[in-house]
């Protein structure tokens, strides 16, 4: 067992672009679980919505890598709307019900054969990255020590992290405004926030909002690091990771999401590694009928679900959270 | 697979009844025999082949005496052919198969050969086009007389999807009810609610994947005994969580949204659990597995369609009438309207939800071995019904008992019926879009009180 490479491929992959991806995605949640209590499960649509904006209209309609942008960020705000309008009024499982729904719903319709033409179904599409990869200023592999990226993998972190930061610096600024305050004061008490004669549901739609268009960037991320979108990148279970991120780091805290996916993928990339090596070879050290590698691959994910309960039941604030800011059974 | 089987079946269906209704009445009538095919030839070459009938007469009446000529691209005619006393008309092209592949030919019908009367349903389609695929025949038609065949086939596909339906909507409600319930009682949204019945397929699996079958008096009971132990081995699973985990979760005081998010992590882990177990292919239970079916109607259904149909529709009233009638049953829904009220009288609300969760459990798994007998099952079939399930609940109105059945019917029916205008790998989206719909108008559901919602 290669104690160093496993740590330092581990570690790769928490500072890598899945991380950048899933940070973004549950700074969003964050803006909308930690901050207003809105139970988004729909992150992964959102995602989705970013990601197949921007591949399609590069990768079908040949368009210009900004525009594709611009068109994301504006579909999410359309979706939010959509999502929003019906549901923001009701009891908090309400909207997770109906957001996880709408994200089924997206990913089933751009994976369907009906738009193949448009949306390339199962296999996704591909070709939109040539803009982006354009403008890599790296040539050579990136060394770090016990780290190295590809070029395009450091270009697209060094976005990626940008972005992270620049969105931490932008939720820290707008939660420490009266508009924030308001946020947190609808998790805590919806019916006081209205009785100051605070309209709920507008700001409700505001934070939905805002974080979708976090999730959309995240989408635009994964696209780009995997230079293909598919349907599978955008499945529920792609929320769930996000909302075990934002959990483990600690909700309601700036630096939460980040440290959380940090954590996350260091944690999840390691056990993987560590029982695929255990299952190795012709005489792997863990025996065959107890489980074969193929098995190996899905005890990081039965560890997963068991941390997300632990962690819900033992330590719902997570890392860097404060147990008193964070009521979460608010309602 | 399974919209596809349905499909299938419904085209069956279809192609049975239309080929059905002329041949029976034919055969009683004494009519003139339609569509005698030539005797299957067997050399290398490619004939263009088609049948006339006159839709004017029930049953359809042979055409003879037209002509037809086959033409190729360039216009020159390669073969003609009179249609005779059965209709039939022959056309050989010249060649081997070899030389005709890829290459197109233009078939023109003369419709000045045809009798008195008779006319082509559409006037203007007097040539048809075909590309040669398959070194095989190219069956063709030209219709004559008035269009019959639509209606009944449009309906009898509707009735045949909606039968499909009605088994899965039987399967749906067991789940449903059991989330409902458990909704009802605890306030929690259960994510995990798609892994018990997953489970009860997979304990069937299990029970199935024994070396031999267990028979009584030579009949083979293999799999009533599996699914036995599946509803056994399911009720005592949910009676286990509720009380390894859930009931010290309410003692803590953990709130109805992290509870939520338990209930996630609990299904990503179990989830994984069964794939690991049964590995991530589909499976299918050795009994039954492929029956023939029996025509009921202008529909065909298999007998195990029905079993299971009649099993489930058993249980389903079993269960409601417990609910209404028993002790347990009132105090069931006591809880569900106000535990507080419910355990001041008297009521042993624990034991009441103790209750509830293995019996929403039970129904779960029972859901689960029926759901993988019909349709075959893999590791995360619950999971992927899941939110046909939430749908059917929030449609029929959170918490309510027979609106959880109600709810599970209209969806069931509605996204085996919905394929015949949408395609059918886009029917779940059908469905989860009534639910958002259903909220926009009705958010408390069919059945469900306003207050509810909050």
């Amino acid at each position: 067992m290669h104690w160093a490479s496993l740590v330092s491929q581990s570690l790769q992959e928490a500072l890598g672009p899945t991380a950048v991806v899933y940070a973004l995605a549950a700074i969003g949640l964050n803006v909308n679980f930690g901050y207003t209590g809105l139970l988004n499960f729909g992150q992964a649509g959102f995602m989705a919505i970013g990601g197949y904006t921007m591949a399609s209209f590069i990768a079908t309609w040949g368009l210009p890598f900004w525009l594709a942008i611009v068109a994301g960020l504006f579909f999410t705000v359309v979706l939010a709307f959509i999502l929003g309008i019906p549901t923001l009024r009701l009891r908090a499982d309400y909207l997770a019900i109906v957001t996880i729904a709408a994200s089924e719903i997206i990913r089933y319709t751009l994976g369907s054969v009906t738009l193949l033409k448009w949306f390339g179904g199962q296999d996704g599409l591909i070709h939109f990255e040539q803009s982006f990869s354009n403008a890599n200023p790296y040539h050579s592999t990136i060394n770090l020590g016990i780290v190295s990226w590809r070029p395009y993998d450091f270009w697209l972190l060094t976005v990626g992290w940008i972005i992270i930061a620049i969105g931490c610096v932008l939720v820290w600024l707008l939660m420490r405004s009266p508009w924030g305050r308001v946020l947190k004061g609808i998790r805590e008490d919806e019916d006081a926030v209205r009785s100051l004669g605070k309209n709920v549901y507008l700001y409700k739609m505001q934070s939905l909002i805002l974080g979708g268009l976090f999730g959309a960037v995240a989408g635009f991320l994964i696209a780009l690091q995997h230079t293909n979108m598919n349907p599978t990148w955008v499945a529920t279970d792609t929320t769930f990771f996000a909302y075990t991120v934002l959990l483990l780091g600690g909700a309601a805290r700036i630096l939460g999401p980040v440290l959380g996916s940090i954590v996350f993928w260091f944690l999840i990339s390691f056990l993987g590694l560590l029982f695929g090596a255990l299952t190795a070879g012709a005489n792997p050290t863990i025996p065959e009928w107890i489980m074969s590698n193929q098995q190996a691959s899905l005890v990081r994910l039965i560890v997963m679900g068991l941390a997300l309960m632990l962690l819900m039941i033992f330590r719902p604030q997570g890392i860097l959270g404060d147990r008193r800011e964070l009521a979460i059974d608010a309602r | 697979m399974h919209a596809r089987r349905r499909h299938l079946a419904a085209l069956l269906a279809a192609a049975a009844a239309f080929l059905l209704i002329p041949l029976g009445a034919g055969a009683a009538s004494a009519a003139p025999a339609t569509c005698v095919k030539p005797p299957p030839r067997n050399d290398d070459s490619i004939h263009v082949i088609g049948c006339l009938t006159d839709t004017r007469h029930t049953p359809p009446t042979p055409v003879s005496g037209v002509v037809i000529s086959v033409s190729d691209t360039s216009g020159k005619t390669v073969g003609t052919d009179k249609s005779d006393k059965t209709g039939i008309f022959d056309v050989p092209l010249p060649g081997s198969a070899a030389d005709v592949v890829g290459e197109t030919f233009v078939i023109h019908i003369h419709t000045d050969t045809l009798p008195k009367g008779a006319a082509l349903r559409d006037p203007k389609e007097v040539t048809l086009k075909t590309q040669i695929q398959l070194s095989s025949d190219v069956y063709v038609t030209f219709p004559i007389g008035p269009d019959l065949t639509p209606e009944t086939s449009v309906a009898v596909q509707a009735l045949q999807l909606a039968a499909g339906g009605l088994v899965f909507s039987f399967l749906l409600a067991m789940a449903s009810l059991g989330l409902s319930m458990i909704f009802g009682t605890t306030g929690l949204t259960n994510f995990a609610h798609g892994e018990l019945v997953t489970f009860g397929a997979v304990v069937a699996f299990g029970i199935d994947s024994l070396p031999g079958n267990i028979t009584v008096a030579g009949v083979n009971i293999t799999m009533v005994t599996a699914v036995a132990v599946a509803i056994v081995a399911s009720t005592f699973f949910g009676w286990l969580q509720d009380k390894i985990l859930w009931k010290p979760l309410r003692k803590k005081g953990v709130g109805l949204i992290a509870a939520m998010i338990v209930s996630i992590g609990l299904s990503i882990f179990l989830r994984n659990i069964f794939q690991y177990v049964a590995g991530a292919a589909n499976h299918n239970y050795s009994q039954w597995t492929s029956p023939e079916p029996w025509h009921i109607g202008p529909i065909l259904m298999t007998p195990k369609d029905i079993g299971v149909m009649c099993f489930s529709a058993v249980v389903l009233v079993l269960i409601s009438l417990a609910v209404q009638k028993t002790r347990i049953g009132k105090a069931t829904r006591a809880v569900a309207d106000n535990p507080a009220l419910a355990a001041s009288s008297g009521i042993n609300v624990d034991r009441v939800i103790s209750v509830v969760w293995s019996v929403g459990a039970g129904l779960a798994g029972l859901s689960g071995v029926l759901l993988g007998m019909t349709q075959g099952f893999d590791y995360q079939i619950g999971f992927k019904i899941l939110l046909l399930v939430f749908a059917a609940v929030v449609l029929g109105g959170l918490g309510s008992v027979w609106g959880a059945i109600l709810g599970s019917f209209i969806i069931g029916i509605f996204i085996e019926v919905s394929t015949l205008f949408i395609p059918a790998e886009l029917k779940f989206v059908g469905a989860l879009l009534v639910l958002i719909v259903v909220l926009l108008f009705r958010p408390q559901g069919l059945l469900g009180r306003a207050e509810r919602v909050g």
